[in-house]
């Protein structure tokens, strides 16, 4: 099976670090122009506002931003993972209470208050959209990518989920039933991938160095070890 | 609402944008809009579905057109206006009124770890009899609320079954407008991809919705 993104995804290609710009074109690809160069302006007009009012403390807002750049993202989820992959009481555990399971390796709270790791099997396949807004596990995988919150990935997947997969290079067998998982209400979706066949000599951090924030969505599988590095 | 935001099953929304290695905030505007709504939120003046909910009463066009932070700013700006914590004219301005009182913010560097730990569980440990047992099909209401719900019209008047129930949720559609919590059950309900979308679909596919007792009648 061809786990590896095709280039029907229009991305872009990878864009060199630190090249911003072009990143953010074409995420506004809407027929419009690009983002209005006074919003810089205008959100360190507000900041001052809300500071000088003493509405927000400035250090609290550096820690935030800090908490969601350098501090939770999808290594929490593929450390999660890795425990589900070789320990199976861990593994009924996140399947029967997936929040306290989660909050045993340290992850918990905002956007992750309620749950659920829906397991991946040869015959099932699941994925995780919001259709309504952005819903997503932070704790667990951090915040979401633009493509998970924009209007071609919430329109399509619910409708078309194997178009939505194909463009990410999965190809599902027919006999592989697709189950999509839409965040309408407050529950918080992770998807446990399958185990890589190839894997058993892995260590745990091993194996979490393969899961990829993708493959917890759901739009990806898993790589056999060696097939390239994760993203 | 029937608004842009609910865009499950819609055709022609250009191919998704895939971007490698992609930074957390694009630029240094969209972390601070953030993290100010996330500071502001500290103040406890609005429920969570409110913020949801002033992103949708961005007009269609504009929301299509804004980037998804900048519809932060934009929701983030009339909340504090209807709330009173700003007036328009100090937006606008950029200063605070003269002689107004200064405030002391509610949320400081010390608790910003502990704020995230806890997180807001929407859950309430309430006594409420479940409308629906497990197993049991259903059938999604034909209603078309003018406020805020989280019950997608793709799935509106379309049958179910019950796999999951979660316990007892803040119904959005009223918390939203601070109208109460009004706590129900809310239930994780398959539909065959089939009866949502028709021959077109894969036969054994199915989306999955978490959805409020009040959004359920029995088939």
């Amino acid at each position: 099976m061809n786990t590896t993104r095709s280039g029907s995804l229009t991305a872009s290609g990878a864009a060199t670090t630190g090249d911003i710009a072009p990143a953010r074109d074409r995420r506004h690809d809407h027929g419009h122009q690009t983002v209005p160069s006074d919003l810089t302006l205008r959100v360190k007009a507000l900041e001052s506002l809300l500071v000088e009012k003493g509405l927000v403390d400035r250090v609290a807002l550096d820690a935030l931003i800090d908490t969601y750049e350098h501090k939770v993202g999808p290594r929490n989820g593929a450390r999660v993972i890795a425990r589900a992959w070789v320990d199976p009481a861990y593994k009924q555990r996140l399947l029967t209470d997936a929040t306290a399971a989660i909050a045993e390796l340290g992850y918990s709270g905002m956007q992750g208050e309620h749950m659920v790791v829906i397991e991946n099997s040869p015959k099932l396949h699941n994925l995780v959209v919001c259709t309504l807004c952005s819903c997503y596990p932070w704790p667990v995988l951090g915040l979401p990518p633009v493509w998970y919150k924009s209007a071609p990935y919430r329109s399509r997947a619910v409708i078309d989920p194997r178009g939505v997969l194909s463009e990410f290079g999965l190809e599902l067998p027919e006999d592989v039933e697709v189950r999509v998982w839409d965040s309408t209400a407050e529950l918080r979706y992770l998807v446990l991938p399958e185990r890589p066949t190839d894997s058993e000599e892995l260590s745990e951090e091993a194996l979490a160095a393969l899961v990829t924030r993708d493959a917890m969505i759901g739009v990806t599988k898993v790589k056999q070890p060696g097939a390239g590095s994760p993203t | 609402m029937n608004g842009v935001h609910d865009m499950g099953g819609m055709h022609d929304m250009r191919p998704i944008q895939y971007e490698e290695n992609e930074p957390v905030f694009h630029e240094q505007w969209e972390s601070r809009a953030f993290a100010l709504m996330r500071a502001m939120r500290a103040w406890q003046k609005w429920p969570g579905d409110a913020f949801r909910h002033e992103r949708e009463l961005i007009t269609p066009a504009e929301y299509l057109r804004m980037s998804y932070y900048e519809q932060w700013i934009a929701a983030l700006v009339e909340l504090l206006v209807k709330t009173s914590l700003v007036t328009r004219a100090e937006v606008e301005s950029g200063k605070p009124t003269p002689n107004s009182p200064k405030a002391i913010p509610p949320l400081t560097a010390d608790n910003v770890a502990p704020l995230i730990a806890r997180g807001k569980p929407a859950s309430r440990e309430v006594p409420v009899v479940p409308r629906f047992k497990v197993g049991r099909r259903v059938r999604a209401r034909n209603i078309h609320p003018v406020g805020h719900t989280r019950l997608p019209r793709y799935v509106r008047a379309k049958l179910g079954t019950i796999e999951r129930d979660h316990g007892v949720f803040v119904f959005p559609d009223t918390n939203a407008h601070s109208l109460g919590e009004k706590p129900q059950h809310v239930y994780s309900v398959r539909f065959a991809a089939r009866e949502l979308w028709g021959e077109q679909a894969a036969r054994h596919d199915a989306v999955y919705l978490d959805l409020w007792d009040d959004y359920l009648e029995p088939a």
